[in-house]
């Protein structure tokens, strides 16, 4: 990692264990709820992010200088919202089936409280580089998060990972399910994600004491 | 910077500048990629139709298309007419296919508006299917599908799919495991009236063995889009009850 310097790579770092986005800051917890109740939906969620949040990043720290604060908030919104439905129509254009498979998540990544959120924090204050680092690295922080939620709940709630059945049938009764084992249909409810959401922030903060505010 | 940003000029400015930047661009990408959008929407049509009368390539569980450069041959091949029915009459229309049934929903509001009802009418292994679009109502936003049924009301291939339910619960009504439920079932209670199909959560037959009980389990945790599938099915397709009536009677 030559390339970057210790500052630089701890923009990439922190996301993912002391400043992570969801467990830390609480940004994102929306649609952490929301589309985490399967693996595949959570992993689409976090590249789309991943996407915006690295261009939107830049163009916003592109534009720190001349953006009028009193109106940054909705010159936010408009670039994250352009920025999603360009993509949304070059998709539908030259990638049709996949833009069916994001579609649903169009909105819910213009709501997305951590782009904002990161916008609003580094990338109005920092230069191009950084910021892309950074928008980067929340989203890594952000998909970490999502990913073990949407694993966890799809396998209690479903018992499938990805789709395909790890656990047995539960109609035939075969695999765990001959044992008398039943899928946990709470798990698929968005409660059951804040509250895996809080267990994660439990360990993380058993592990790391620093954390607990006073 | 030796522009004051501060000052109300000066933010008025850079709003209308960022508004005219913005809509001229996100203008210019839609004008240019109208017509591939256009076209890519007209084969999915086609995939979807082909879909519902089992012109498809799944595999396992895999809900697949056939490919997007094959659909217009394929149509034209399975389809072998397509009429609307408006009122009485049956009115042949080779674009039937491309009626816009939100818009048709809309319009009936109005009593004045004589609905158009497209059907689509499929040959296939020497048996006539006859393909219904209905539309309705999720939990976000607009489901839709494709229905295929025969002459009896029974349905023989389903394509369901939707704008934005949630992803993992109502998202998946889109699943084989949720549209092959329909396959069998009949559209008709046994004295020959229309009763739909409905989605519940009380059917005790998760394997669907009962073909004959108007019935199909639901998906735990999405109540209101499985509710949305059994008034859309309730709602739209008995509008096409006289017509297999006429039709069976001739």
């Amino acid at each position: 990692m030559g390339l970057l310097s210790k500052k630089d790579r701890q923009l990439i770092t922190d996301p993912l264990s002391d400043n992570n986005p969801i467990t830390v800051q609480v940004l994102g917890i929306c649609s952490a709820l929301a589309i985490t109740a399967e693996l595949e939906a959570s992993v689409v969620m976090s590249v789309s992010v991943l996407f915006v949040m690295g261009v939107g990043n830049v163009v916003i720290s592109m534009i720190r200088n001349i953006v009028p604060s009193k109106i940054r908030i909705i010159v936010q919104l408009t670039v994250i919202a352009t920025l999603v439905i360009i993509v949304d129509l070059v998709l539908k254009a030259f990638a049709y089936e996949l833009s069916k498979t994001l579609s649903v998540f169009i909105g819910l990544i213009i709501t997305n409280c951590i782009i904002m959120g990161r916008f609003e924090a580094f990338a109005l204050g920092n230069g191009l580089w950084r910021s892309f680092l950074d928008g980067i690295g929340n989203a890594f922080g952000y998909a970490v998060i999502l990913i073990i939620v949407g694993f966890f709940r799809e396998l209690l709630g479903s018992g499938t990972l990805w789709g395909i059945p790890v656990l047995g049938d539960p109609i035939d009764k075969t695999g765990l399910y001959a044992f008398g084992y039943e899928n946990n249909g709470f798990m698929l409810l968005s409660p059951m994600a804040l509250i895996v959401v809080g267990i994660i922030i439990w360990v993380q903060r058993a592990r790391s004491k620093h954390l607990i505010e006073e | 910077m030796a522009i004051n940003t501060e000052k109300n000029t000066y933010t008025l400015l850079f709003a209308i500048g960022l508004v005219v930047i913005v809509g001229t661009l996100l203008a210019a990408i839609d004008a240019s990629l109208k017509d591939k959008i256009r076209v890519n929407k007209t084969l999915e049509k086609q995939q979807n139709i082909l879909y519902a009368i089992g012109i498809n390539e799944n595999e396992g569980n895999s809900v697949s298309f056939i490919a997007a450069e094959k659909a217009e041959e394929e149509f034209n091949k399975y389809i072998t007419k397509q009429v609307y029915i408006q009122g009485n009459d049956v009115v042949e229309d080779d674009k039937a296919y491309l009626i816009d049934v939100k818009k048709e929903k809309a319009l009936a509001k109005d009593p004045n508006h004589k609905r158009k009802l497209p059907l689509f009418i499929a040959e296939k292994d020497g048996r006539n299917l006859y393909v219904a679009p209905i539309r309705g109502k999720g939990l976000w936003d607009a489901i839709w599908a494709y229905v295929s049924i025969d002459e009896d009301m029974i349905i023989r291939g389903i394509y369901f799919d939707h704008k934005a339910e949630t992803p993992g619960l109502g998202a998946n009504i889109k699943q084989r495991f949720f549209m092959d439920d329909f396959i069998g079932e009949s559209l008709l209670d046994n004295e020959g009236n229309f009763k739909g199909v409905t989605v519940s959560k009380t059917n005790l037959d998760p394997k669907n063995e009962d073909k004959y009980d108007n019935e199909v389990d639901a998906i735990a945790g999405s109540t209101i889009t499985g509710d949305g599938v059994t008034a859309m099915i309730r709602s739209d397709l008995s509008l096409y009850q006289p017509y297999f009536n006429s039709l069976n009677n001739n």
